[in-house]
């Protein structure tokens, strides 16, 4: 178990430095001199103050040199200044890759559980109303694009039936109000940007559990549960599910990373004070170091999220265990 | 069905707890907040470097100035309980309030006064304001004395709250550079409001000073400034009541959506000393458009009612001078150019244009109503004279000004400010001196005429009001012949805000003025 940890962390380390290089190289092929974008609002400057701008940005250096130096830097954990704000990126981040994890881990958590518990549904009567209804919610699901979901959810629970709102992660009329109050008044922020962000995966994981279900339904020991005259929650959740929940958690791994990247859209829909919307106006601003902050912990979160899905898939299925 | 019933059930109580969360919202809403909802990200706080609306409203309420403007155009104490111009209009004797301390509890000295004008001089976007500053002398800790190579009569107005805020000598003068000092993002000002928590591109916190100069003042205990950028989001809270004022509003959707609320009021006023006009500039040094008459025609062609009555739906005032129609400078006998076809072709075949011509127009990427829609109408319109316009899009505000600014271009759309004092925000555009390459906002029209350089360098030496105005009236009808620019509208920036606020911000520079009077009422 050591040395596979030991394995997987390599790889993943080795994973990250590729992200790195590749982002690195893809950011400055993109058009656009953010020596402009320092200069200031007004857009523009001479070309002896953009020359002095990259002087002193050091930008004016070979690609590779910066891409050495940058590369130092991140090993001694400086992810650089942003050029916008002319603040560490590190303190960036930090301010908001809380909101991002609640986001995605919320949106996960939902999407499985629900997920699971609409392919349980569907799987107990394959030819019934709610195996139909499931089959077409999930082709919905995953085929609706999710900026569009959140736009229809916006305007259907905010402006139409204003009972959520829209306006980040907490209500500043309530920034002195109890503790209790405020973890209320952030879940009640969360509401519309987790479901819009789980939509899609609930959908995923709703057809995924109807089909493990359907399998594993008709295996002997199922009947031989039921013979033993087991009750039916029994039969499904105890009997069932842990089986068929294998491959799901194979794949709720695995879209770890597709939900980072979907919480960029979501994040810019709901104004929700995330990485992703950082990453979205850093981009528009030629923000360099900020765009490679963000990309940098985006990865690091996958890379140890895949770990973390080997290690509990090897837990969840004791033939893996022995394996290197 | 058990398992069902009971997951609906789960869900009616969290959505039942959710819901009491939001009705709880409103009780506990403090009197005394003031939450401001914008789409504009400052980059930091500090005003005496940075130009711009994004930064000017939380620097106004940071850091107190030498003057304050009232809605009249008048000069009223701030920081300088009282002032004095020299006779020769060579020096400016500022009095400083006695007993002004900054928010660290430092007291504030001429010496902080003398700092921030030759910091700002230095370091400000806007040159003109402080070029004629030689020296600011300290003869005493409350009198600065400002000296100049020659009068400037926009001075007072450059020494606004919104151009010229006071920062502390002892954490800006440390030798750091201005630019990227760490104390722009947490500043120590003297305004009626301090920082208290400064959350980049999300949102600012202002605490009420204590110590505030001025007694009684502010009425706010403080103002949130909560950065929204999706502008759906943006509508929603001001109509869910989650944010009190939306200023800098110029959509004629988003003002039309908000008129129709009950609980919101609606103003244009706020913005004459911002002056924003929304103008199509010509290159007059390419070789179609550098024949004045191809420049007139395109004018005459244009209709300034239709672009502000059908595309900006009435929100938007027609602006036919190159000073803002709310300015005491402007000239209300400029000509109008009203639509005549006619006229237009026969100008056009007078330049040798009678079969026509091709030109490219640019717009700058974002108010698409403001700019992208009126280019597209220009596309349309000017077939009518023969011109055949190809609209050129630019993926980001970065290309665009890398074009006009690199003088690539035929016609543009563009969006200037005139900044209160001509000086400040008009000159720039018509001098011959400013045609600069690769400085957007210049004279990239690259227009000169000697006569229009002898008005301005007249003007801005001029102290005499009526002689000043005299001078603009004739800089406006030169340069409404010459046609560098065709002037369109004045952008309709409105202020939203609860009916339930008092005093609201509305002189000249708006919510660029320190809302140490705004109050809540019944």
């Amino acid at each position: 178990m050591g040395s596979f940890l030991a394995r997987r962390i390599f790889y993943g380390a080795l994973l990250m430095l590729g992200v790195v290089v590749l982002n690195f190289f893809l950011i400055r092929l993109a058009p656009g001199d953010p020596a402009v974008v320092i200069a200031g609002e007004m857009g523009g400057a001479t070309e002896e103050v953009l020359e002095a701008i990259r002087i002193d940005y050091g930008l004016d250096k070979p690609l590779p040199v910066q891409l050495g130096i940058y590369l130092g830097n991140v090993l001694r954990g400086d992810l650089g200044e942003s050029f916008f704000f002319n603040q560490p990126v590190v303190d960036l981040i930090g301010q908001r890759i809380g909101p991002t994890i609640l986001l995605v881990v919320a949106a996960q958590v939902l999407s499985i559980v629900v997920g699971i518990f609409l392919g349980v549904l569907a799987a107990r009567k394959p030819n019934g109303a709610m195996s139909a209804f499931v089959s077409v919610f999930a082709t919905i699901g995953y085929a609706v694009p999710v900026f569009w979901t959140g736009i229809m959810l916006i305007i259907l629970f905010a402006s139409v039936l204003p009972v959520f709102p829209v306006e980040g992660m907490s209500s500043v009329k309530l920034r002195e109000a109890a503790w209790y109050i405020k973890v209320l008044d952030v879940l009640h922020h969360l509401v519309l940007p987790a479901v819009t962000l789980a939509v899609i995966y609930l959908a995923q994981y709703a057809r995924l559990s109807r089909a493990s279900m359907l399998e594993v339904l008709g295996a002997d020991y199922i009947r031989t549960a039921r013979a033993k005259g087991a009750k039916e929650r029994t039969v499904l959740f105890r009997h069932a599910l842990r089986n068929a929940a294998l491959p799901i958690l194979t794949v709720a791994g695995l879209q770890f990373g597709n939900l980072i990247s979907g919480a960029l859209l979501v994040e810019t829909v709901f104004n929700w004070p995330g990485m992703g919307r950082l990453a979205f106006d850093s981009i528009l601003r030629r923000d360099y170091p900020t765009i490679m902050g963000v990309l940098f912990f985006a990865s690091a979160m996958v890379v140890v999220a895949n770990i973390l899905t080997d290690l509990s898939y090897r837990l969840a299925d004791p033939r893996l265990r022995g394996r290197a | 069905m058990t398992i069902v019933t009971r997951a609906l059930r789960a869900a009616a109580l969290c959505a039942t707890a959710l819901t009491s969360t939001a009705v709880m919202a409103p009780a506990a809403f403090a009197d005394g907040s003031l939450i401001i909802a914008s789409s504009q990200v400052p980059r930091h706080l500090n005003g005496a470097v940075q130009s711009g609306i994004a930064t000017g409203v939380p620097s106004t309420q940071i850091f107190a100035s030498p003057l304050r403007y009232d809605e009249n155009w008048e000069p009223q104490p701030y920081l300088a309980e009282s002032w004095t111009v020299a006779e020769d209009g060579l020096s400016v004797t500022l009095n400083l309030v006695e007993g002004a301390t900054f928010h660290d509890g430092q007291p504030i000295t001429s010496e902080d006064v003398a700092f921030s004008i030759m910091t700002t001089k230095a370091n400000h976007p806007f040159q003109s304001m402080f070029a004629p500053v030689e020296t600011v002398e300290t003869p005493d800790p409350n009198t600065a004395v400002i000296r100049l190579s020659q009068p400037h009569p926009a001075l007072l107005l450059a020494l606004s709250p919104a151009l010229s805020p006071v920062i502390p000598k002892h954490i800006y003068g440390d030798g750091q550079d201005i630019k990227s000092h760490p104390a722009n993002s947490a500043p120590v000002g003297s305004g009626p409001f301090l920082l208290e928590e400064f959350n980049p591109g999300e949102s600012i916190v202002l605490k009420k000073n204590p110590n505030f100069f001025i007694e009684n003042r502010p009425v706010l205990d403080e103002i949130i400034i909560r950065i929204i950028k999706d502008p759906s989001a943006l509508l929603i809270a001001m109509e869910n009541g989650e944010a009190d004022m939306y200023p800098f509003m110029a959509g004629s959707q988003e003002i039309r959506r908000l008129e129709k609320v009950d609980t919101l009021a609606i103003t244009d006023q706020g913005y004459a000393g911002i002056g924003p006009i929304n103008w199509l500039a010509f290159n007059t040094k390419s070789e179609k458009l550098s024949d004045v008459r191809v420049r007139q025609a395109i004018a005459y062609a244009v209709d300034r009612d239709f672009i502000t009555k059908a595309l900006h739906r009435g929100v938007s005032q027609v602006q036919r001078s190159p000073i803002i129609e709310s300015s005491p400078f402007f000239d209300a006998s400029i000509p109008a150019y009203d639509v005549d076809l006619d006229k237009a072709n026969a100008l056009m075949a007078e330049a040798g244009y009678a079969d026509g011509m091709e030109l490219t127009v640019d717009y700058i990427p974002g108010p698409k109503e403001q700019q992208q829609s009126v280019a597209e109408y220009l596309k349309s319109q000017l077939k009518k004279i023969g011109i055949d316009v190809t609209v050129r899009a630019a993926p980001d505000f970065p290309t665009w000004a890398g074009r006009v600014s690199g003088h690539d271009f035929d016609m543009t759309m563009d969006l200037v400010f005139n900044w209160g004092d001509p000086v400040i925000g008009v000159h720039r555009t018509y001098l011959c001196s400013n045609i600069v390459q690769g400085v957007i906002w210049s004279n990239t029209q690259s227009y000169c005429n000697e006569r229009v350089d002898e008005i301005l360098n007249k003007a801005a030496v001029e102290m005499d009001a009526e002689a000043r105005k005299a001078l603009y009236a004739e800089f406006q009808q030169i340069v409404a012949q010459d046609m560098p620019v065709y002037w369109i509208n004045a952008t309709p920036y409105h202020t939203a805000y609860d009916t339930r606020l008092r005093n609201v911000p509305v002189g000249i520079w708006g919510t660029m003025h320190p809302m140490d009077t705004v109050s809540w009422g019944e």
